[in-house]
């Protein structure tokens, strides 16, 4: 008797998200210089930095809202290929709607703030395409209730709502599509520490249990410590280093990053 | 050949009052609006002799569309005899020497301010409206430039949010009059301030409409035959102003567009708001026997 055995294979995951080489500066200012960047199916991208070190541009130039002077930009996903800094207008609108959730760093950027919060979850739904009322407020509140949101605010307008209600309500919209990456930028900024750590708490939770590549921007290595599995650090529209956070962590070669990293403990 | 053989002789005033240029950038623009149904197209919107604003946009496609024989009807909010429908019907018939109607199956080209007539309009008829504000998403982005783009993109998610929101806040959509509505599947536009009550009238009509605002300088059209959707949601259905049980007190004509009016003791009595259609009806019960076209709601109800 003769036993077949399957050929040897090395399994390979590709990144789900890719960044080849993207530059963009605004006048004589350059805010991103030649920067690569990926993540993996599930994994959670931390990028840290001092303040005005191009990781906001980044994160903008991910969600297609700007597009860089270089570089290429793809998406392991079913229907997106090729380079997605080349799509129109219209098919980068789509995209966005429909596989990238963002929240932003300030919620009157995410966020209409004169329409109700279940409105602003709703809009997402509605650009997709869905025309039933009831499925509308069916998954807005879903949404809401997934990211935490006191469901008896449903239609209370954003502007009344408290900081960290907002961020979550920018968090409920950019997961109401079940999006295969989520970009947050300081999800947690300019919210008082007990807040911060409720919302963090969501977000960890949220990546637990949908599995969802994300990419978190902050200058809060507290937050960068508690998320992510890779870190990213940036210096001047540059990357200097990257890893698994553990070593970025605990073993920080370059000495910036030994500096930020010391500077916080 | 001298200069003078081929120019036209001295003329105090064009026919039909605005000059040949003027007529043509009209033509090509309707050609444009009627290619693409329910899209905005610019035009050079030109000086007539009346306020903008008071229907100068309806004016001007009139009077570019009017030859003699055309016999052209003007209504404002439905009546015939208010001062400035029998203005402007005075002013086209004074300078482009057009007969005049009241009656809707009559005429060729109806001008029309906030309304359309009752009576089911035929291939060969024109309906021009007057619009005031054009831009259907100018409530929800005042920037023009990125509106446009919108229109571009058929980016309509705010339009609908904004029915969402009427219906979280009220439990059902207020907006009255000019609804927004999905023209061919593609473009969406205000009907001018239409009642709710007409705009299923344009979908699928068998008339041409040119809709043109003189101030704002746009021009739009719903060709023959083309499909006009007021925006709803599949579960929430559209629903036209519930005067098709109201009785007309002058004509006793029910199941039509009425218009309230207050009287001393707070109750209201209602009018026709066609008020041809309120002439016809009394004369056809005083057995004068005219002729009352078909409607195009049936015992207050618009059929399927
Ligand atoms: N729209 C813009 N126009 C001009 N300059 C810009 C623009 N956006 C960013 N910049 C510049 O690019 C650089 C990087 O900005 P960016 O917002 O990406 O920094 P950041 O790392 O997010 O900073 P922070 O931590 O303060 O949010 C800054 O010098 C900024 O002034
Ligand atoms: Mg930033």
């Amino acid at each position: 008797m003769t036993l077949t055995l399957d050929a040897p294979r090395i399994v390979e995951t590709r990144p789900l998200l890719e960044v080849h080489g993207v530059s963009k500066s605004y006048g004589p200012v350059q805010a991103v210089r030649n920067v690569s960047a990926h993540a993996y199916p599930g994994e959670v991208l931390g990028i840290v930095g001092e303040s005005g070190s191009g990781k906001s541009t980044l994160l903008r130039m991910m969600n297609l809202e700007e597009i860089p002077e270089t570089g290429s930009y793809t998406l392991d996903l079913p229907d997106v290929s090729g380079n997605l800094f080349e799509l129109d207008r219209f098919a980068r609108r789509m995209l966005c709607a429909t596989k990238i959730g963002i929240v932003y760093q300030n919620p009157h950027l995410g966020l209409l703030m004169k329409h109700s919060s279940s409105g602003n979850v709703a809009e997402r739904l509605l650009v997709a395409g869905e025309r039933s009322f009831a499925t509308l407020r069916q998954a807005a509140t879903e949404a809401l209730d997934a990211s935490e949101f006191p469901l008896d605010r449903l239609d209370a307008p954003p502007i009344e709502l408290s900081g960290g209600m907002q961020q979550r309500v920018q968090l409920a919209k950019a997961i109401a599509l079940e999006p295969a990456l989520l970009l947050l930028d300081e999800p947690t900024t300019g919210l008082d520490v007990s807040v911060q750590a409720l919302v963090l708490d969501t977000l960890k939770r949220l990546q637990q249990d949908r599995q969802i590549t994300m990419v978190i921007v902050s200058h809060d290595l507290g937050v960068i410590r508690t998320l992510a599995d890779r870190v990213m650090v940036m210096r001047r529209g540059e990357v200097v280093e990257t890893g698994l956070a553990d070593q970025i962590f605990q073993d920080p070669q370059h000495p910036y990053t030994q500096q930020l990293v010391h500077a916080k403990l | 050949m001298s200069l003078t053989a081929l120019t036209k002789p001295w003329e105090a005033m064009s026919y039909g009052f605005l000059d040949g240029s003027a007529k043509r950038e009209l033509r090509r623009k309707m050609l444009k609006s009627v290619a693409v149904p329910g899209c905005q197209m610019p035009y050079a919107s030109r000086e007539v002799p009346m306020a903008r604003g008071w229907g100068t946009g309806g004016l001007q496609v009139s009077l570019t569309l009017v030859n003699p024989q055309t016999r052209v009807k003007v209504i404002d909010q439905g009546a015939d005899d208010s001062v400035n429908a029998a203005s402007i019907r005075r002013f086209i018939a004074r300078v482009a020497g057009t007969p005049t109607t009241k009656d809707a199956l009559d005429a060729d080209l109806i001008q029309s301010r906030h309304r359309i007539p009752e009576e089911i309009l035929r291939e060969d008829q024109v309906l021009v409206l007057q619009v005031p504000n054009p831009e259907p998403l100018r409530p929800v982005q005042p920037n023009m430039s990125i509106a446009r783009q919108m229109h571009a993109d058929a980016d309509y998610g705010r339009m609908w949010l904004q029915l969402y929101e009427q219906i979280v806040r009220s439990g059902r959509v207020m907006q009255g009059a000019s609804y927004p509505s999905l023209v061919h599947g593609r473009h969406v536009m205000t009907p001018s301030p239409i009642p709710r009550w007409d705009v299923p009238k344009l979908h699928m009509a068998k008339h041409l409409t040119i809709l043109s605002a003189g101030r704002e300088k746009r021009i739009f059209a719903v060709p023959p035959f083309t499909r006009v959707e007021p925006l709803v949601f599949s579960d929430v259905p559209y629903k036209v102003e519930e005067h098709g049980a109201l009785t007309c007190t002058r004509s006793g004509t029910t199941g039509f567009f009425m218009n309230e009016i207050p009287r001393d003791d707070g109750s209201s009595a209602f009018e026709v708001s066609d008020s041809e259609w309120g002439v016809k009806t009394i004369r056809a019960r005083d057995g004068n026997g005219e002729s009352r076209g078909e409607t195009w709601y049936k015992d207050g109800e618009m059929p399927q």
